[in-house]
Formats: C-alpha cells, sequence, structure tokens
C-alpha cells in the first residue's frame, strides 16, 4: 500500500500543470450557465481578419488584375487547343494515339487496356467531359512539372531557398484547395482555368519534393567523379544530376499527374463547364445515383490510366527495364502517321469521327432501380446500423453523454446517480492510475472522461487551448507550444470556433475507427500473404482515386449527414494506417522474434511484447497520416452535409468571399500542422 | 633513384578545418604561432582540425599511401590535394606549379587531362552502362563519340571486364563496379592517380585480388599514385612511401621496410604488432655489408622476402648474399641479424 501511495504523490508532482489546468476547467464549467462565454467564445472578441483579407485581395485583384487575366487568356488559347485536338478530332484518332502513347510507356497489355477502357468511355456516353478534364490535366501538369522542377531544383542548390520553399509545400498542402479556388477565382475570372490553376498550385508539391529528393540522394562519390573528371557545371547538370535523378522526378510526375485529375475534379465545384467532375456533382445534386455512379466509374477509369501511364514511363527510365519502347524519332513518326491515317478515317467515315449514339449504353435507370429495390429490402437495418452510430457514437462525441442521453436516442435518462457514479468511476480510475505511477494514464483517463461527457462542442475554449499547449509543450517544448496555441487562438479570434470543434469532432471518431478496425486490418495483412494480397490493391485503388468519387457510394446508401461523411473520410483515411501497420509488424526482424520464441513468449506474448512494441513507431506515422488524410477529406465530405470549417469554405466559395474562405482554410491547415507536429515529436527515431 | 629528380607533387604547409570560419582563423597570428599553439587556438574557437601541416613530396612513378585509423584525415588530405574540398592553407605543386593557384578553368582542364580518382563507394553512374561509364572523362573532354568508345574498350579490356560492356553499375558485383571505377580513372591517361580506400568496400579475398592486380597495372603504367588506406598491410604490400596519419597530423614517413623496422612512436609501434614481418620485410632491407669469407654462398634477389630468405639457412650454411637484378652481391644475411628484424620489441629499434 505504500508503494500505492508514494506512486500517487510523485504521479501527483507530475502532473500539477494538468492538475491545475482540469481543476479550472471544473470550475469553469459550474459556472457555465451563468457565463456561456465560457463554451462559446464571445463574438465580441473576435477581430474581422477575414474582412480584411477580403479587402487585401480585393487591393491584389485591382492591382495585378490585368497580368492575370493575360496568363488566363494565355492557358485559355492552350487548353482550348487540347480540348479541340482531344473533341474534335474523331475518336479514332484519340483513342489510337492514347493507345500509342500507352504503348510506348509500357508495352501490348497497357496499350490494349487504354483502348479498351477509353471504348468503354466512349460507350458510357461520358466521352465529352471525360475529355474536357483529360484537356484541363493534359495543361496542368507540363506547368506543374515545370514549375515543380525549377523550385526543386532551386531548393536542392541552395539551402536558404529550401528553408523557404519547405514550410510553402506544407502550406500548399494543408490548405485544403476549395480555399484557394476562391482567390483564384477572384483574379483570374470564372471559367475552366480557374481549376487549371488550382490544379497546377495543388500538383506542384509533388514534383517539387521528388526533384529535391532525387538530387539529394544523389550519392557524393557520383557527382566527385563528374568533378574529378572535370565536367562543368552545366555538363554536371545535363550528364550526371539529371540523369541520376530522373527516375525519382517520374514518381514526381505520376504524383503530380494524379494530384491534378485530383484537383480538376473537385474544383468542378464552381460550376460553368461541361466535366466528368461537375457531371458527378449535378447528379449527386439531383439524387441520381446510377448516373453518378457511371460518371464516377469513369472518374475511376482516367485515373486508372493515367496513373498506370505515367508509372509505366517512370519505371521505363530504370535501367533494370527491359521494354523502352521506340526511340524518339521514330514515335514521333509513327504518332505523326497514326494520326494522319486515323484522321483521314475519321473523316472518310462518320461513323469512326463521332461515336455513334446506338452504340452508347446506360444502365443509369437500372442501377437507380437496383438501389431503390436495395434500400427498400434493407432500408430499416441500413437505418439502424446509421441512427446506432449517430445515437451511440457520433452525439456522444459530438454533444457529450451529458446532453446525448435522453431517453429517446438511448431510451434511458441520464439521472443524477449515474452522472455521480460516472465522475466516481472516472477519478477513481484515475487515482488507480496514479497510484500505479502510470500517471499519463491517469491524465488520460480524465481528459477523456470529460470530454465524453461534456462533447467537443462543450468543452470550454479555454479549458482546449491550454490542454494542446501543454501537450506541445511536453512533447516537444516552448516553440511548439506556442505554434500549437497560437492555432487555437487563430481559430479563436477569427470566430471559427464553432465550426473548428465540429470538424475536430467528426475528423476524431473517424480516426478512432480508422486506427482500431484499420490497424485490425493491418495485424491481419501482416500475418496472412493472402490477405495482404488482396488488401494491398484495394488500397492503391482508394489511394489513386480522386477522393470526391468515395462520396458517392456513401451517399447512395445513408443520404446526406454525418453518417455519410464519416464514412466517406473513413474510406480514405483508413489506407495509411493499414499500411504502416502492416508494413511496421513485417519489418520486425526475425532474430527478435526467434529471441522471443526461445525466451518461451507464447503468440500472445510475442505480439504484445515484441513485434507491437517493434512496429510502434511505424504504426505512429500511419495515425499521424491517417489524420492528416482524414482532415484532408473532410472538407471534400462537407459536399454531402457535414457542418464545421468545410462547410464554412463552401459557404465562402458560394459567395466569393476570398477572405471567409481563405481564414477557414488557413483553420483547417493549422489543425493539421499541429496534430502532425505534436506527433512527429513523439514518433521515436 | 628517383629521389635526385624533382618531385611530381609536393604539398607544403597544408592545412583543412572545419567550423563556421575557418579563413579568419589562420589569418592574422596563425602564422607565428607554433604548432602546439595553432592546435590550441583551432580548438579554442571551436574549430576542428582535421589536416594540420601536412608536408611530403611524391616522385614520378611512386605509390604514396597515406594510412591511418578511419577519421584521422586521410581523404581530407587527399580531396584538398585534389581541391574536391578547399584546403584553409597550404600549397600543392604538381610538375612545381601551385594547384591552389588555377582559376576554375585551369582546375577543369587539370582534371580532365592529368588528374583520375577512384572512390571507395564507386561512384558509377547509374544510368549509363560500363562502357559510357568508362568513357564518361573522355567526353568531358569533347572527344568524339567512336574515338571515346574504343579508348573505353581498352580500358575495358585492361581491367579484365571484357564482355561487360553493356551491363549497367546495379548488375555488377563490388568487385567488378571498382573495375569499372579503375578503367574510368585511367581513361584519360592521367599523370596522377588518387586511389580513396578504393578496396575497402570489398570481401578480403577479392580485395586481395585486386591489390595484386593494382600491382600489375603499376608495372605497366607507372602513374603517380597517392592511395589512401586504414588497412596497414595493404600499405605495406602496395606502399613505395607510407604515410601514416593520426589525428589529422602525419605520424611518420617511409618506405614500409622504414616504417617496421624504425617505428617512430608507440602508435606505430601499435600497428605492426600483428603484422608478419618475414612478409613484409626483404631482404635488401636487413641485409649488412657483403661478408667475404673466401666461400660462395647461397644468394637471393634484393627484394625477396624474408620468408624465402630464410629457407636457405640450414645446419651448413651461416651466410646468404643478397644480390641485386645482375647477379652483384650488394650485401649479406646472417641469422641473427634476420632473426632480430623479425622481433618487434628490440629496444634499439623503437624510440
Ligand atoms: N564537412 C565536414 N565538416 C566537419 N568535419 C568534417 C567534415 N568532413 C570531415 N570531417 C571530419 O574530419 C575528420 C577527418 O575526416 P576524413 O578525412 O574523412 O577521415 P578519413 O581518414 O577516415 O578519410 C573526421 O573526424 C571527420 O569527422
Ligand atoms: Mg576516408
Amino acid at each position: 500500500m505504500s508503494t500505492f501511495t508514494r506512486g500517487f504523490a510523485t504521479s501527483c508532482l507530475k502532473t500539477w500543470p494538468w492538475l491545475i489546468v482540469l481543476i479550472l476547467t471544473a470550475i469553469l464549467l459550474t459556472q457555465r450557465t451563468e457565463f456561456p462565454q465560457i463554451v462559446a467564445y464571445p463574438e465580441a472578441w473576435t477581430l474581422p481578419i477575414a474582412e480584411a483579407v477580403s479587402a487585401a485581395m480585393d487591393g491584389l485583384v485591382e492591382w495585378v488584375q490585368h497580368t492575370a487575366r493575360a496568363i488566363s487568356g494565355g492557358l485559355n488559347v492552350a487548353f482550348s487547343a487540347v480540348q479541340w485536338l482531344l473533341i474534335g478530332a474523331p475518336w479514332l484518332a484519340s483513342v489510337s494515339l492514347f493507345a500509342l502513347i500507352a504503348w510506348q510507356g509500357g508495352g501490348w497489355r497497357l496499350a490494349l487496356l487504354t483502348f479498351v477502357l477509353l471504348l468503354y468511355v466512349l460507350t458510357s456516353g461520358y466521352w465529352v467531359p471525360a475529355m474536357n478534364t483529360l484537356s484541363l490535366v493534359l495543361v496542368a501538369l507540363p506547368l506543374s512539372v515545370l514549375i515543380g522542377f525549377g523550385l526543386g531544383y532551386l531548393g536542392y542548390r541552395s539551402h536558404r531557398a529550401r528553408q523557404a520553399i519547405m514550410p510553402l509545400l506544407d502550406l500548399m498542402q494543408t490548405v485544403p484547395a476549395f480555399a484557394y479556388l476562391i482567390p483564384i477565382l477572384l483574379l483570374f475570372g470564372f471559367g475552366p482555368v480557374v481549376g487549371l490553376i488550382a490544379s497546377v498550385v495543388f500538383a506542384v508539391p509533388p514534383m517539387v519534393r521528388n526533384t529535391i529528393l532525387g538530387l539529394q540522394n544523389i550519392p557524393p562519390a557520383v557527382l566527385e567523379s563528374a568533378r574529378m573528371s572535370g565536367c562543368s557545371r552545366r555538363q554536371q547538370f545535363s550528364w550526371v544530376e539529371f540523369p541520376a535523378a530522373l527516375p525519382q522526378m517520374l514518381v514526381g510526375v505520376n504524383q503530380t499527374t494524379m494530384a491534378a485529375l485530383s484537383m480538376v475534379i473537385i474544383a468542378a465545384i464552381i460550376g460553368g463547364f461541361n466535366d466528368i467532375g461537375w457531371a458527378v456533382l449535378s447528379a449527386m445534386r439531383k439524387a441520381q445515383f446510377g448516373q453518378s455512379l457511371l460518371s464516377g466509374a469513369v472518374i475511376v477509369i482516367l485515373a486508372v490510366l493515367l496513373d498506370r501511364i505515367s508509372a509505366a514511363y517512370a519505371a521505363r527510365q530504370l535501367p533494370t527495364s527491359s521494354f523502352c519502347g521506340l526511340p524518339l524519332r521514330r514515335f514521333a513518326l509513327v504518332f505523326v502517321a497514326i494520326l494522319a491515317v486515323t484522321m483521314l478515317a475519321g473523316y472518310l467515315f462518320p461513323v469512326l469521327h463521332d461515336w455513334p449514339a446506338w452504340l452508347t449504353y446506360s444502365p443509369a435507370q437500372a442501377i437507380n432501380e437496383a438501389t431503390t429495390q436495395f434500400v427498400r429490402a434493407y432500408g430499416d437495418l441500413m437505418a439502424a446500423v446509421k441512427n446506432g452510430m449517430q445515437f451511440f457514437l457520433l452525439l456522444p462525441v459530438k454533444l457529450g453523454v451529458e446532453r446525448a442521453i435522453v431517453p429517446f436516442t438511448w431510451g434511458i435518462t441520464f439521472t443524477p446517480a449515474a452522472k455521480v457514479a460516472y465522475w466516481v468511476i472516472a477519478l477513481a480510475g484515475c487515482a488507480v492510475a496514479f497510484g500505479l505511477s502510470w500517471w499519463r494514464a491517469g491524465v488520460a483517463i480524465l481528459v477523456l472522461a470529460g470530454v465524453i461527457y461534456f462533447g467537443t462542442t462543450g468543452l470550454p475554449w479555454l479549458t482546449v487551448l491550454l490542454l494542446i499547449s501543454l501537450v506541445a509543450y511536453q512533447v516537444s517544448g516552448p516553440g511548439l507550444a506556442l505554434f500549437a496555441g497560437g492555432s487555437v487562438a487563430f481559430l479563436l479570434i477569427t470566430g471559427l470556433w464553432e465550426p473548428a470543434m465540429i470538424s475536430v469532432y467528426l475528423c476524431s471518431v473517424a480516426v478512432f475507427l480508422c486506427i482500431v478496425f484499420g490497424g485490425l486490418i493491418g495485424i491481419w495483412a501482416a500475418s496472412s500473404e493472402a490477405v495482404s494480397g488482396i488488401i494491398r490493391p484495394i488500397n492503391d485503388m482508394l489511394q489513386t482515386l480522386p477522393q470526391f468519387v468515395l462520396l458517392i457510394p456513401a451517399l447512395m446508401l445513408f443520404q446526406v449527414g454525418d453518417f455519410t461523411a464519416l464514412l466517406a473520410i473513413i474510406a480514405y483515411a483508413i489506407v495509411p494506417m493499414i499500411r504502416y501497420t502492416e508494413q511496421g509488424l513485417r519489418m520486425v526482424p526475425k532474430t527478435l522474434i526467434d529471441v522471443g520464441r526461445s525466451c518461451g513468449c507464447s503468440a500472445w506474448q510475442l505480439f504484445w511484447q515484441v513485434r507491437l512494441p517493434q512496429a510502434l513507431p511505424q504504426i505512429l506515422v500511419g495515425i499521424n497520416q491517417t489524420i492528416l488524410y482524414g482532415l484532408g477529406m473532410l472538407v471534400i465530405a462537407a459536399l454531402v452535409g457535414t457542418t464545421g470549417l468545410g462547410q464554412a469554405i463552401f459557404v465562402a466559395l458560394g459567395e466569393a468571399n476570398a477572405g471567409a474562405g481563405l481564414v477557414a482554410g488557413l483553420g483547417m491547415a493549422l489543425i493539421a500542422m499541429t496534430t502532425d507536429r505534436i506527433l512527429q515529436a513523439v514518433i521515436p527515431g | 633513384m628517383t629521389t635526385q629528380a624533382e618531385p611530381k607533387l609536393s604539398v607544403r604547409n597544408l592545412w583543412k578545418i572545419y567550423g563556421t570560419n575557418p579563413k579568419r582563423l589562420v589569418s592574422g597570428d596563425f602564422q607565428t604561432m607554433t604548432h602546439a599553439e595553432r592546435l590550441e587556438h583551432a580548438r579554442e574557437n571551436r574549430h576542428f582540425v582535421a589536416a594540420a601541416d601536412i608536408n611530403f613530396d611524391i616522385y614520378e612513378g611512386q605509390i604514396f599511401v597515406i594510412m591511418g585509423l578511419s577519421g584521422s584525415g586521410k581523404s581530407t588530405v587527399l580531396r584538398a590535394i585534389s581541391r574536391l574540398d578547399e584546403p584553409t592553407a597550404g600549397q600543392v605543386f604538381f610538375d612545381g606549379t601551385d594547384l591552389m593557384a588555377a582559376s576554375p578553368k585551369e582546375l577543369t582542364e587539370l582534371r580532365r587531362r592529368k588528374m583520375g580518382m577512384v572512390f571507395q563507394s564507386f561512384g558509377l553512374l547509374p544510368h549509363l552502362d560500363v562502357l559510357d561509364n568508362v568513357a564518361f572523362p573522355l567526353r568531358a573532354q569533347g572527344q568524339p563519340r567512336d574515338k571515346r568508345l574504343a579508348r573505353a574498350r581498352e580500358m575495358i579490356e585492361l581491367v579484365g571486364l571484357d564482355g561487360k560492356e553493356h551491363s549497367y553499375p546495379h548488375q555488377l558485383s563490388g568487385g567488378q563496379q571498382q573495375r569499372v571505377g579503375i578503367a574510368r580513372s585511367l581513361a584519360v591517361e592521367p599523370e596522377l592517380w588518387f586511389l580513396d580506400e578504393p578496396f575497402s568496400a570489398l570481401d578480403p579475398l577479392i580485395r586481395s585480388q585486386m591489390q595484386d592486380e593494382f600491382l600489375r597495372l603499376q608495372k605497366q603504367l607507372h602513374k603517380t599514385i597517392v592511395f589512401v588506406t586504414h588497412d596497414f598491410l595493404e600499405a605495406l604490400k602496395l606502399a613505395d612511401k607510407i604515410c601514416i596519419m593520426k589525428d589529422g597530423e602525419i605520424v611518420q614517413i617511409g618506405t614500409p621496410a622504414d616504417i617496421v623496422l624504425r617505428p617512430a612512436n608507440d602508435y606505430v609501434m601499435e600497428f605492426i604488432g600483428d603484422v608478419p614481418l618475414a612478409h613484409v620485410l626483404r631482404a635488401g632491407d636487413v641485409m649488412s655489408p657483403p661478408w667475404t669469407d673466401g666461400e660462395t654462398h647461397p644468394t637471393v634477389p634484393r627484394d625477396a622476402i624474408l620468408e624465402e630468405a630464410i629457407k636457405l639457412f640450414d645446419d651448413s650454411t651461416e651466410t646468404v648474399d643478397v644480390t641485386d637484378e645482375h647477379g652483384k652481391i650488394l650485401g649479406s644475411l646472417h641469422p641473427l641479424e634476420v632473426i632480430r628484424s623479425l622481433y618487434h620489441d628490440d629496444p634499439e629499434h623503437a624510440h
């Protein structure tokens, strides 16, 4: 018993800052009915930051409008040219040329796949919107690649430039794309060019990162042997640095392509252009699930083709590759020849020019009916699942059990006696943990009990501010504490507190479920080749698809609401959790496992005491990625009806309110960066 | 002998100091300080002295080996000579001209025509096949394609890699990759050949093979060589002159026999500790003046290792004569002196 009391005492000593915050919170909460501003941050204390940004934006627009419009005009010309090539030319020409490009990268099988999938797109009747989207991607891609390469090379050559570029990349990738659609809209005017520019912005970072990575990974001896061979600076670049970094840079081109596609599709939300993203979006808005599913399938096809073809070109550059296509000049010749022949054929035979209507086939109606039937048959079950999740998981986290447990949902009343019991159990749990010297667990129990009792939206903002700063301080130091506290303060003074906490609530539930289920799947996949073989292509698919597409099935089955958004977020954010868990467990050195076995560990002990601790750093990386993915998807999930920061950005987009959109977007980015940095500090090594 | 000629490469008062501002550190009083004061001065200003006051001469056709433990500053010296890293102070004379004064353009030209370097980690270009890798320095020289490929083929044959012309570096073993590195460094027919631990990454068996081949090549080519290694046996096997370094300073310079017979201090002694001296010392290293007692003695060539010479002693033979390549007697071996030279702790030899 004496060790227990001693443990308790030392735990209390170690946790005094936490205890002070928690006691302060308890006092605040007792006063909350009298002073509602304890929980709801008063509007009078906010600053008009969004308005200031809007005003600055207006000034900027005034100032650079002419340049911006000129750029936009130039891009429009380039885009129209590509569009004319893809849509104006006979379909036979486009399809054949794509197949040829695929062949040059990856051989017959890829060419055949391209040919067949494009024929399907023609058959589906979404050819024109698909080619419109593709035109945008094809114009955005070279721009992103060039800009990304330029910045990457600059960052490689100059340390100072790199220090400026890296945080910029973080920002470009964590600020939700919707947020910067608004200023682009204001600067460049309506039209497809907005999506184009947004996707250039969004697609540049992977190119920059991979360029820097590729150049930095060149072994020093390679560069020195070039210098000792008497290479001039320019020779060293074009004969050594560029070719040696090329494979990695092509990985960058692949990622950039996918990012550009994803963004072009997301940008459809500003509307006014007949692209495939718009086809999905409008079908979703009209609740035509068959149509949205079919157009979604076309997006999937575009994603698969772009991914496979760009990945094939990347693989082709490796010296190991056996297939290398035609020499460039011969390829150009064949290209022109095929173009001429197919053009001619198209003009001679109209069937080869415009895809005949009788060859299109759309099972949209059938899908709609099947969905209706499915919903009719299993509607009760699905409603039960949905309500169960709503009542027992989502609402308690959002509102707290204090407000969520009502007879209508739980069938019971949360009586004062039960409330007292709740807190007694929580305090007892904390005391036991303290006594065992697990002071971290003790604090965690109290904080968790508080969050579940009052809900994320019912916590005093001061508590959140202090707790997050304290966590940041303890894992890293005053620098991170300042950053974290500053981020929370930013959300407070911009008046975004309430939507931010709603976002946090939805994201934490999603992340929690991802960790549980993703972790389990990862463990399963690590122990079975068969499962791993099934999971891997599904993961690849989920990651390659533009996030947008994931909304469709969720929406189809569960209609608009938090639960649907939750499903979409999980579908996207669970992937890294599965991946890193499996990878972490698989990477545990075999000798360690043998050591465990020879010490007589049971399989259970082996898992908990050898494999899991070894895999933990990887798993933490996975959790970190899952959180970032979840926050990224949150904004897109706002399309299917969640409130929170995502919706704030949408509203701003609808009103073309640059200030509100940017501030909300920055708010999202700050949440993401804060959690990222705290977790990075926790991850060992 | 070579000692009368002008040195091919002279290093004078070479310093390499790492830190925030090494140039400022060596300006001012630095020139007038004693050596110990300089080291103290650098340490006080939180700078790291990687090479301190390095001086040596290398003559044409010589294999000069810089030997020392890892971190002793061997690569630093080599890289300073080739100006891959700028030295903090000092001069390097190549055929009498100061390399440190060479403009970037002159330096590029020197590297293109006069220098070759082999790296421990090979430094092959991953995207080029063996042929193009070997031809690479010639490409930098601006030679036309067929000419440089023909020359590269010769080099590939020289290092025994024929048939591998179109393999890529990742398809070759470590030993084969280093052969490519050697072929590449020789392609421009350099006068100065730098090798930085070329064989350290290889397995012992391959390493020994490569050392033999290196000696064979040198017999053919007569380059002036700076060879860096941390392997004392390798140094003994390859070197004409060995320079032993410790913590950025030179401890001793001498022929392999000088080093093992007259180690400068205990530090050098420790290296010699487990060297099989009978394999390292040569008859000429330990002979005394010719012993003329009217009889004819068995003879060994001057560069025979002692192990071979010892076999000639038997019950009736107490003297073995050492001859030069023309059979002229240079000196004699006596059992007692041979034994003494093989006995490490001889107090006469350790100072
Ligand atoms: N760029 C650098 N900055 C600081 N110290 C360095 C740098 N390069 C080498 N050193 C230090 O100089 C010392 C000598 O290095 P080096 O010449 O590479 O040793 P080695 O004898 O193993 O070739 C080492 O202690 C190393 O840590
Ligand atoms: Mg070295």
